[in-house]
């Protein structure tokens, strides 16, 4: 009797939950996640760093959003048009759209943004805005770009993180940096700041007067602030927590956390960043300035080893200079597979005299220690003499931007288009001493120069392809960086939370369609 | 009066090692690798030489390093500690927000560590030859020589994780939004597990030190008297033999006080307890300067007070003290 009622009861609850599934996204309900590290300031335009992006990018918004595959999406323009020399885009603006305290946003506010705020702050934003001849509102609810020349990824600089747009109104003749209401970020976007308790949370509630109908479900998202990655760990096991966006696990722990009941995870939402891991090598001086020596290294690497088991195996090993979510990858090349002979031979040809060099490891947590542990040891198997060197953020920072390195770990996003994120750290002209995210493995090559700026600026899409694959059988001989890996920054969540990841930027401006399943 | 000519000669000092102590402190810092400015725009992801510059420009550390200090100085002069790189916040709002957490969870720490300690070693005092009097010593040396982290770490796995008796992290509960003694109550939970783990070491310390201390007073001719007058032996322990050998656990105690605004910096990080401790790592880290000699300056300026605190306990302990002082 017992078996048959169990089993009768399992089924309509199973019945109630697939119908629960298939049913209007339910409204309320607040999610904790985490925000790793604290973010300086909120206001994003004024600072652009990542912890900033994945708060703020649901207080502000941009006029664009991108889906998985990189398409522009509507956000705060309604449409677009490009004019058929690729040299005016004219963009109009969604109506009805009011700022969190109540004024309208009109196309001043974009030109606003646009021309004065982000050509004064926003050193991401000035790289675009160097190829705009003029930003002009034709109406209250239309805006045209005009371009000195075609420039190929110009519609995906529209993301908030880039492109903000920020209240004309509060901010017009301020100096910016000191602005009253930069304590109190107002944007368009689905959720209003709160509360900031430095050190502990920030709060963001619900906008009531979203424009899009319905939007967002959720009353609020809390994003605590814990500094001990096993103590993140630990609030998700828990319960506290119920997102951990990317990154604010150590690697090592995601496994365990994925395994348990009613956790989901997932790897899109970074289609936009695509974080790319690099071994800057030092062109300059030393063996690394030989070409066969860095190739030797390229060979000697076993980054499939590194993918599986410092990274779960999530991630992908790149062929070359181009990631894989980056577009015009040239895959005509042949890989660099883990060789440890190729690069005896290489290391012998040059007569490599066992000069000693050095590794600089990413000071950002466990799994970057290993991964340059791991890379130490694929060396000295073919014989590099090579020892590791530790160093917290500050020197990191200092010993590359002073090119005091032979070799050394880093990180940097794609956004998309080779000429927003890639050509940036082989351009010549991009080498300054300072800075450790230019050209910092100082590589020089005019025929690369030349090709990377004709491609950015080349229309159609089919003469910059042509460029691009030529740039890259040139990298891919000269390896001026080595190419570790395009990383796998995967969400992890519990199931209940719906429609988390609905756009290439993820968590960043994922809770405006996310809803709660309980 | 004694006190008062006391206090008002140990402020003048301290003054004047404060003042050492800020240039001292400003010459170190400024010997550390790492540039601001770098890390700031490291952060950004994006940084172009103007970047930089505003940034260098905007901090003023584009200027030679005496005006730099100059500037500081006479800033902290009239209280001005400047603005935190970083966060763009005044440092002293910064430090007066996270003060408070600071010292309830070293305060809660100490007092408990203290109480505990002087505790559990007259209690092995009293039973020098006993099982029980071995056990309370074994287990302070457990608790001397375990490592902080793990102890931190072990007692979140236990009582958070698997027993779900206590929170693991933070100072309050976030949104519950409690107000009035349901906050107190909500506070005082979060507390318990890093004040625990942070009054282990210094507990064991107490222990051991009341313990030795005590025996050896008990063997002092004034003992001996006392008991051949016969007195109680419970008011010979409390008022012949622990009173003396209170001094050198005052010293401790007051050494251990001094550090209470930076010697937190682990529990506060593994606890995500929002105090001065962590706020002291980040700024660190980020080359914060300003914020870093801004708590470098409110820690040296605790040490001082609380020397002379002890110095005053010192002769309420024993006032032959005071004579010598005077």
């Amino acid at each position: 009797m017992k078996k048959p009622l169990a089993l009768a009861i399992s089924a309509a609850a199973l019945a109630f939950t697939s119908a629960a599934l298939a049913d209007d996204p339910k409204e309320g309900g607040v999610v904790n996640t985490i925000i790793q590290p604290e973010p300086p300031g909120l206001v994003l335009g004024m600072v652009q760093n990542a912890p900033t992006r994945t708060v703020a990018g649901n207080i502000y918004e941009g006029l664009l959003r991108y889906t998985t595959d990189l398409e522009p999406m509507p956000q705060l323009a309604e449409s677009w048009e490009v004019s058929d020399d690729g040299r005016t885009y004219t963009f109009h603006l969604r109506e009805g759209v009011t700022w969190h305290d109540g004024e309208a946003f009109t196309a001043d506010d974009v030109v606003f943004s646009a021309d004065v705020f982000h050509r004064e702050l926003n050193p991401s934003a000035r790289a675009v805005l160097q190829h705009v001849e003029s930003i002009e509102a034709t109406d209250d609810h239309t805006v045209v770009f005009t371009l000195t020349q075609p420039f190929g990824p110009f519609l995906l600089s529209f993301e908030a993180g880039t492109f903000t747009m920020v209240p004309e109104h509060l901010y017009a003749g301020t100096d910016f940096r000191n602005n009253e209401h930069n304590d109190h970020p107002i944007g368009t976007g689905p959720f209003k700041f709160d509360n900031w308790e430095r050190g502990t949370v920030i709060e963001l509630v619900k906008n009531e007067e979203y424009y899009e109908d319905g939007l967002p479900y959720l009353d609020g998202v809390n994003w605590h602030v814990i500094p001990d990655g096993a103590s993140r760990a630990v609030a998700f096991e828990n319960g506290t927590i119920d997102v951990l966006p990317s990154g604010t696990v150590e690697n090592f722990d995601i496994p365990r956390l994925a395994e348990m009941d009613n956790v989901c995870m997932t790897e899109e939402g970074h289609e936009y960043f695509s974080p790319f891991a690099m071994l800057w090598m030092n062109n300059r001086e030393g063996p690394t300035a030989d070409k066969r020596f860095r190739q030797a290294v390229m060979y000697a690497m076993d980054r499939e080893f590194a993918k599986d088991v410092l990274w779960n195996g999530l991630g992908n090993v790149p062929l070359s200079a181009f990631g894989s979510n980056a577009r015009f990858q040239n895959d005509d090349l042949e890989p660099y597979d883990h060789n440890p002979e190729r690069a005896r031979e290489l290391l012998d040809e040059m007569g490599y005299d066992g000069e000693e060099i050095t590794i600089l490891p990413l000071p950002y947590g466990e799994t970057w220690t290993r991964w340059a542990e791991a890379v130490q040891q694929n060396l000295r198997e073919v014989g590099i003499n090579v020892e590791t060197q530790a160093t917290d953020v500050g020197g990191w920072n200092q010993r590359l931007g002073d090119w005091d390195y032979d070799l050394a770990f880093t990180y940097l996003y794609q956004y998309g288009d080779p000429a927003l994120g890639i050509s940036r750290t082989y351009l010549s002209d991009n080498i300054a001493k300072g800075s450790p995210w230019n050209n910092v493995e100082g590589y020089e090559n005019e025929r690369v120069d030349e090709l990377f700026n004709e491609a950015a600026t080349a229309f159609p899409d089919a003469e910059r392809e042509k460029l691009y694959g030529e740039v890259q059988e040139i990298l891919h001989e000269d390896v001026p960086v080595g190419w570790l890996m395009e990383l796998g920054f995967p969400t992890l969540y519990r199931c209940d939370v719906q429609n988390l990841v609905t756009s290439g930027v993820g968590v960043n401006d994922g809770f405006k369609d996310a809803w709660l399943d309980r | 009066m004694v006190y008062a000519r006391l206090i008002a000669m140990r402020l003048l000092k301290a003054v004047i090692v404060l003042f050492l102590i800020v240039i001292f402190n400003f010459l170190l810092i400024q010997m550390a690798p790492g540039d601001p400015a770098a890390i700031l725009a490291g952060q950004a992801g994006a940084a172009d030489q103007e970047f930089l510059n505003q940034l260098r420009e905007r901090f003023g550390l584009d200027q030679p390093m005496y005006v730099q200090l100059w500037r500081y100085i006479s800033g902290i002069a009239m209280l001005d500690f400047g603005y935190s790189y970083r966060l763009g916040v005044p440092v002293f709002d910064l430090i007066m927000a996270r003060l408070p957490a600071t010292l309830l969870l070293t305060g809660t720490a100490f007092v408990l560590s203290l109480v505990l300690g002087i505790v559990a070693g007259s209690m092995a005092a009293a039973r020098v030859k006993k099982p029980s009097g071995s056990l309370i010593m074994a287990l302070a040396l457990v608790f001397y020589a375990t490592p902080l982290f793990w102890v931190a770490l072990m007692s979140v796995v236990v009582f958070s994780v698997y027993l779900g008796w206590l929170p693991a992290y933070g100072l309050y509960t976030v949104g519950a939004d409690h107000t009035g003694f349901a906050l107190m109550l909500d506070v005082a939970q979060h507390l318990v597990l890093p004040a625990t783990t942070l009054a282990l070491f210094f507990m064991a310390i107490y222990t051991r030190m009341t313990r030795t201390s005590m025996l050896d007073a008990a063997q002092q001719d004034y003992v001996k008297t006392a008991r051949a007058k016969g007195l109680k032996p419970s008011i010979i322990q409390r008022r012949h033999v622990l009173r003396n050998a209170l001094l050198p656990i005052i010293t401790l105690a007051g050494l251990q006080a001094g550090q209470m605004v930076g010697g937190a910096i682990l529990t506060e990080t593994v606890f995500a307890w929002p105090g001065i401790g962590r706020l002291m790592f980040e700024a660190l880290e980020q080359r914060d300067y300003n914020l870093l000699l801004g708590i470098f300056f409110f820690s040296a300026a605790l040490v001082i007070v609380f020397n002379i605190i002890t110095d005053l306990v010192y002769s309420l302990a024993d006032p032959r003290i005071k004579k010598g002082a005077a």
